[in-house]
């Protein structure tokens, strides 16, 4: 108790070098929660965009389905499993390569064709319901943008049916519909499901069957295998533990920035405060009570820190839970999720870890140069005399 | 296992330092008794050993060779703690720099010997206020160190050796640093405690304003006692 007594004593009397201290490490402090708050927040909300409005409770994959070849998507479809048929359980997806003619442009696309009623993913497909003469086609921002397509243009699309016979029409662009998931939206438009399976002669046939979020068990079927969310969210996970990596280097920075100052700050007063600690041990303290009094000192300038982050972080990083952070343009580039809002989650984990991490490293690093007390000749000390 | 009033005794003490490959005897054959209530100044040229002595009575040093023995306990032969504990309980120090801590206010300088002995808040105030009465700073008790004149700060730190009431106070050179109308200040305080409480001090000093105040007058050359006499007329009744 009285070496925190007396540290607190010093650290206050010491005045601006403390704050200054404190301050550096309040700020790694908040930039390691705030780091790995925006990671989190990105996550859940990925996970959960992604799970919405792509790949649903999980998905049955027709056996030859593989969806880093385009090429196999020719052999990719069949016809729907009787137990795949429940409407409310499940959503059918079939997917076939196309050629679309944007403004004279030539670009090969994937045609995804989805149920307009469907009740599984949460995206607009209703708004394929359209009595037309040309084929409804839906598509994301981006795919929009890239191809310079409004709602109303018209753009010719050539395929080829099941029996390898090219054929066209001109597709209508009836909805444009933003997502954070640019796995339904680069490089492909979605268009009614029936339509596409009588453009492909492929009748009752699909290529994927989204799954309810809420279904309990999903055994593999002839022909359909079922591949859970883990599975479909691998290439996600990996991105995010690469991220985390990213992460934890920049932690570790900082915390080693922290540690720098610390030991420095230490090392140069125990070296300063010579006369000081010859006058402690003069005045009666043992080497014990000297190393524990400056080893507080140092620590407590992570728990000071720790207070300070709270009071002037707290609000900052709670603000930003709420109000979300834009994340700059061209980030959704990345193949992955990114919302245009991302909003941190801190969890209570996180912030608990980090204080204990911030702290106990704090008092080793603090603890370390106090060797030189136990070394010092009080004699000499007492006179200052730099040894 | 105090005798008739001996604080300290010194038998055949030497101290040696070590310099290159050798020794530098620094003390030699020091044979001295120190009783309660004395006022004893250690004179002599600069090398002859004064500081070596004080540190070794106040165990911040230990003896080469020969028995030292303060209250009791033999100098050398004592642990680290205890020897903390001896300074703590009962020893004063004052020394030529003040060697105040320079980021604590004439009050927390004063108090720090109590919060050591760990006594209680009312105690260590009224001990703190009592102390700096007695040197005649209760109007500066925030100031910080920085903010007071040599001969204030040397104020201070007689206050911080007297607040725990020790039974022996050692001062290296008090007076070095401060004017004639500072050291007669300082000085003066010390003999009032002196005669009020009977603490012992003993004085390392080449100073000759100190020496007219002194009762008993212990002179080193080159780390010999040379002469060692009770000064007439001066509390040796
Ligand atoms: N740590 C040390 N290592 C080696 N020699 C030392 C050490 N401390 C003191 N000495 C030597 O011991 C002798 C006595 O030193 P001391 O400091 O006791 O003298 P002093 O009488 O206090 O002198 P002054 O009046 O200058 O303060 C000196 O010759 C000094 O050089
Ligand atoms: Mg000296």
């Amino acid at each position: 108790m009285l070496a925190i007594k007396l540290a607190y004593r010093n650290l206050i009397g010491a005045g601006l070098r403390t704050w200054l201290n404190v301050i550096v490490l309040s700020f790694s402090f908040l930039i390691i929660i705030w780091n790995r708050g925006i990671i989190n927040g990105w996550d859940r909300q990925a996970r959960n965009d992604t799970k919405n409005q792509e790949i649903g409770g999980g998905q049955y994959w027709h056996e030859n389905y593989d969806p880093y070849d385009p090429f196999t998507l020719t052999d990719a479809h069949g016809i729907i499993h009787e137990t795949l048929k429940s409407n409310d359980n499940f959503a059918p997806i079939l997917i076939t390569q196309a050629t679309i003619y944007p403004g004279g442009r030539v670009q090969s696309i994937l045609l995804k064709g989805i149920e307009p009623d469907q009740k599984i993913l949460t995206f607009p497909t209703e708004s394929l319901k359209s009595d037309i003469e040309e084929i409804p086609v839906m598509l994301g921002s981006r795919m929009a943008e890239n191809n310079k397509l409004k709602i109303g243009d018209f753009v010719t699309v050539r395929w080829r049916d099941a029996n390898g016979t090219f054929d066209a029409a001109d597709a209508k662009v009836v909805h444009i519909f933003k997502t954070d998931v640019p796995t339904i939206d680069n490089g492909q438009m979605w268009v009614p499901l029936q339509r596409l399976q009588k453009m492909m002669q492929m009748d009752g046939e699909a290529t994927l069957v989204v799954a309810n979020q809420k279904i309990t068990s999903a055994p593999d079927l002839p022909h359909w295998l079922f591949k859970d969310q883990d599975f479909l969210l691998k290439d996600f996970a990996e991105l995010i533990k690469m991220k985390n990596v990213g992460g934890y280097i920049m932690w570790l920075f900082l915390l080693l920035l922290a540690w720098i100052a610390i030991f420095d700050t230490q090392v140069l007063s125990i070296f300063r405060r010579q006369k000081e600690i010859g006058t402690d041990i003069a005045l009666g303290m043992t080497r014990g009570q000297v190393i524990r009094l400056f080893t507080v000192e140092g620590a407590m300038h992570g728990i000071l820190a720790a207070i300070l982050a709270a009071i002037y972080g707290g609000p900052l990083l709670y603000l930003q839970a709420v109000k979300g952070m834009s994340m700059p343009e061209g980030t959704d580039d990345m193949g992955i999720a990114i919302a245009e809002t991302i909003y941190p989650y801190y969890s209570i984990g996180l912030i608990v870890v980090t204080a204990l991490v911030v702290l106990i490293t704090t008092t080793i690093v603090s603890f370390l140069p106090t060797r030189r007390i136990s070394k010092m000749n009080p004699t000499d000390a007492i006179r200052g005399k730099i040894q | 296992m105090m005798e008739n009033n001996q604080l300290i005794t010194i038998q055949n003490m030497a101290k040696d330092y070590p310099v290159g490959r050798g020794y530098f005897r620094a003390l030699n054959d020091v044979n001295l008794t120190f009783k309660r209530g004395e006022f004893t100044g250690i004179v002599g040229p600069s090398g002859s050993g004064k500081t070596t002595l004080l540190n070794i009575i106040g165990s911040l040093d230990v003896p080469s060779e020969g028995k030292t023995t303060v209250l009791g306990q033999s100098i050398g032969e004592l642990s680290h703690k205890k020897a903390a504990k001896l300074r703590n309980e009962h020893l004063g120090f004052i020394f030529q720099t003040y060697n105040l801590l320079p980021v604590y206010s004439v009050y927390e300088n004063v108090e720090f010997p109590l919060l050591l002995l760990g006594k209680n808040a009312e105690e260590r105030k009224k001990a703190v206020m009592d102390a700096l009465e007695w040197v005649g700073l209760t109007d500066k008790l925030k100031s910080r160190p920085a903010q007071l004149s040599g001969g204030e700060c040397q104020r201070v730190a007689v206050a911080r050796a007297m607040v725990k009431k020790p039974k022996i106070v050692l001062a290296d050179e008090p007076t070095a640093n401060l004017d004639a109308e500072n050291s007669h200040n300082i000085l003066q305080t010390m003999e009032k405690m002196n005669s009020e409480l009977k603490t012992t001090f003993i004085f390392a000093t080449h100073d000759d304003k100190v020496k007219k105040y002194l009762h008993r007058k212990i002179s080193l050359e080159d780390g010999r006692v040379v002469k060692d006499e009770l000064v007439e007329g001066m509390g040796n009744g």
